[in-house]
């Protein structure tokens, strides 16, 4: 899907590297938006060093979206949008994950604020989060059927 | 002033009690269940969604330029600075510069935004503490920014007034002396607000410890815009990573250290002082004319004059508006400093003229889960005092 080029000499990739060979698999660079891209099993991990350590403090979680690639598999991608006020950066960690078995490690315990964002990713994607305190719908009613922001969701007619 | 031995949660000494969806000072539509031992409250758990349109799916199914329309039903209480948002995030797909005149009046106009939100925020925060006057004044105050937003784009409220690559259309003559006349008579306005408020001792007892929210916290739960400055929290998108120009411009980053409702009153007046301020820097920099728009064929829509003479201008015109425009695949996430907070667009693109997915990194959303944080421990009147100090728009909490 995307077109960027692979580059590891950004001091964060770098330093991530570091701390733990194997977090950053892949590295995209578009526009000049750095994006990391995670194993899906070590997410929690990369977080918490992300978050943890001295020399990045990326101490703010902005965001976590999520997008469905259908019909590419892996299907859904989860984006971590973090910042760093002590570096004044930006980052984004991408997980990718199967269609099969959409279930993502939380973050909630890196950052509390990623409570809302993951059930809202769940709500639309039905991506679930492990270890999320509180899954639960959070826009659509409880009763609802179907994940309204996948690909294979109508958006008009019946469902 | 917690008057009761705290309670734990679920214990049979408690009940629940249901704020909202229809309660006045819930601005909005917002549910919060709230576990009460008396007057206090135990435990409080925002329910949300009762507004919620699926702007994100339909953005998917419209073009590019299409979809600004619905950012304008994201925070209506700031439709420009939605619109600013999601046009930059295009913007930066197609990796397009908007000339230096349209940046101005971009940034003109998203203060003048701004100071109109803040007014609705302080309006309603006051009324749901019971000063009904400053409700009254900052509306009429806010009739005056509506009106210009009429004048130049034709819509007070739902505007569509940035486009990507620019601006709709060259504001109408005589639109600066209408700016003028609000800047010169707004900051006595503003010292009416004060005087009524800030000394006020019901207030002052109302609001000054009430709330609290450590900048540790503010920090990990994601709050920001007001509520994170009045933590103490230095950060500001338009001092940290500037855009449209704001480098340029000279105004002060307002932070207090206290952390309560008070505190994020303080900031917020202060910052309407601030916005002023850019609006006064800005206008000398419109120039009466210039271009409004990027020279972008095939994205930007051509001038109609062009279009009379040119067969380039009357294809692309056609295709803009029957196909659209497609950038390059890719994603970007754009923020800016909304009234709330950084408001945030993430915008993926699969090369064709409809984006795959748009997400909206609403400051609402993110700042209204801090909320029982701020009213836990404390009496059910603080409360209202909470909800309106945080400055919630369900229209984008919900999308």
């Amino acid at each position: 899907m995307e077109t960027p080029q692979e580059r590891n000499d950004n001091p964060v990739v770098r330093r991530l590297q570091q701390l733990e060979p194997g977090l950053a698999a892949e590295v995209l660079e578009y526009r000049g938006e750095m994006a990391v891209v995670v194993p899906r099993e070590r997410i929690r991990r990369a977080c918490e060093l992300l978050r943890s350590d001295a020399e990045l403090q990326f101490t703010f979680l902005s965001d976590v979206s999520g997008v469905d690639r259908f019909p590419v598999e892996p299907r859904f991608e989860v984006n971590y949008h973090l910042l760093s006020l002590y570096r004044r950066e930006r980052i984004r960690l991408k997980v990718r994950v199967p269609g099969a078995n959409p279930v993502v490690e939380s973050v909630t315990s890196v950052w509390p604020t990623a409570n809302w964002h993951e059930r809202e990713v769940f709500d639309l994607f039905g991506v679930r989060f492990e270890g999320h305190p509180d899954l639960r719908r959070i826009l659509m009613p409880d009763n609802w059927e179907g994940h309204p922001l996948r690909k294979d969701y109508p958006v008009e007619g019946y469902r | 002033m917690t008057t009761t031995v705290p309670t734990p949660a679920g214990s049979a000494e408690t009940m629940i009690l249901n704020m909202g969806p229809q309660h006045p000072s819930t601005h909005g539509v917002l549910r919060v269940v709230l576990e009460l031992d008396g007057e206090t409250v135990v435990r409080a758990v925002p329910e949300i969604g009762y507004l919620h349109t699926g702007i994100e799916k339909t953005c998917e199914a419209k073009t590019y330029t299409q979809a600004i329309t619905l950012t304008d039903r994201l925070d209506y209480l700031a439709p420009l600075s939605n619109n600013l948002c999601y046009c930059m995030a295009v913007e930066k797909l197609l990796g397009l510069d908007v000339p230096k005149r349209a940046q101005y009046i971009r940034v003109l106009l998203t203060e003048l935004t701004r100071i109109g939100s803040h007014l609705v925020w302080l309006g309603t925060h006051a009324i749901d503490i019971g000063a009904m006057s400053v409700f009254l004044y900052c509306f009429r105050e806010r009739e005056e920014i509506l009106k210009i937003l009429e004048f130049v784009s034709g819509q007070r409220m739902m505007t569509s007034y940035f486009r990507v690559g620019g601006i709709a259309l060259e504001p109408p003559t005589g639109w600066l002396d209408r700016v003028q006349r609000f800047v010169d008579m707004f900051p006595a306005r503003l010292q009416e607000y004060e005087d009524l408020l800030t000394e006020n001792r019901i207030w002052k007892i109302r609001t000054i410890g009430v709330g609290h929210l450590s900048a540790e916290d503010a920090i990990a739960w994601g709050v920001s815009g007001p509520s994170l400055r009045g933590s103490g929290v230095a950060y500001d998108v338009r001092k940290m990573f500037p855009y449209s120009s704001y480098d340029e411009f000279d105004f002060d980053l307002i932070t207090r250290p206290e952390g309560d409702c008070y505190a994020r009153y303080l900031v917020r007046l202060a910052e309407m002082r601030e916005s002023l301020k850019i609006i006064r820097q800005a206008m000398p920099r419109i120039t009466p004319e210039g271009p409004i728009r990027a020279d972008a064929p095939g994205i930007v829509p051509p001038e109609r004059e062009k279009m009379k003479t040119e067969m380039e201008a009357l294809i692309y015109h056609f295709k803009i508006f029957t196909e659209g425009f497609s950038p390059p695949p890719g994603e970007v996430y754009q923020v800016i400093e909304s009234p709330r907070g950084e408001l945030g667009f993430y915008v993926a693109s699969d090369g064709s003229p409809k984006p795959w997915r748009v997400h909206v990194r609403a400051p609402s959303f993110v700042n209204l889960q801090a909320l029982p944080k701020l009213v836990e421990g404390r009496l059910i009147a603080d409360t209202v005092a909470c909800i309106g100090t945080i400055d919630i728009v369900l229209g984008e909490i919900d999308r």
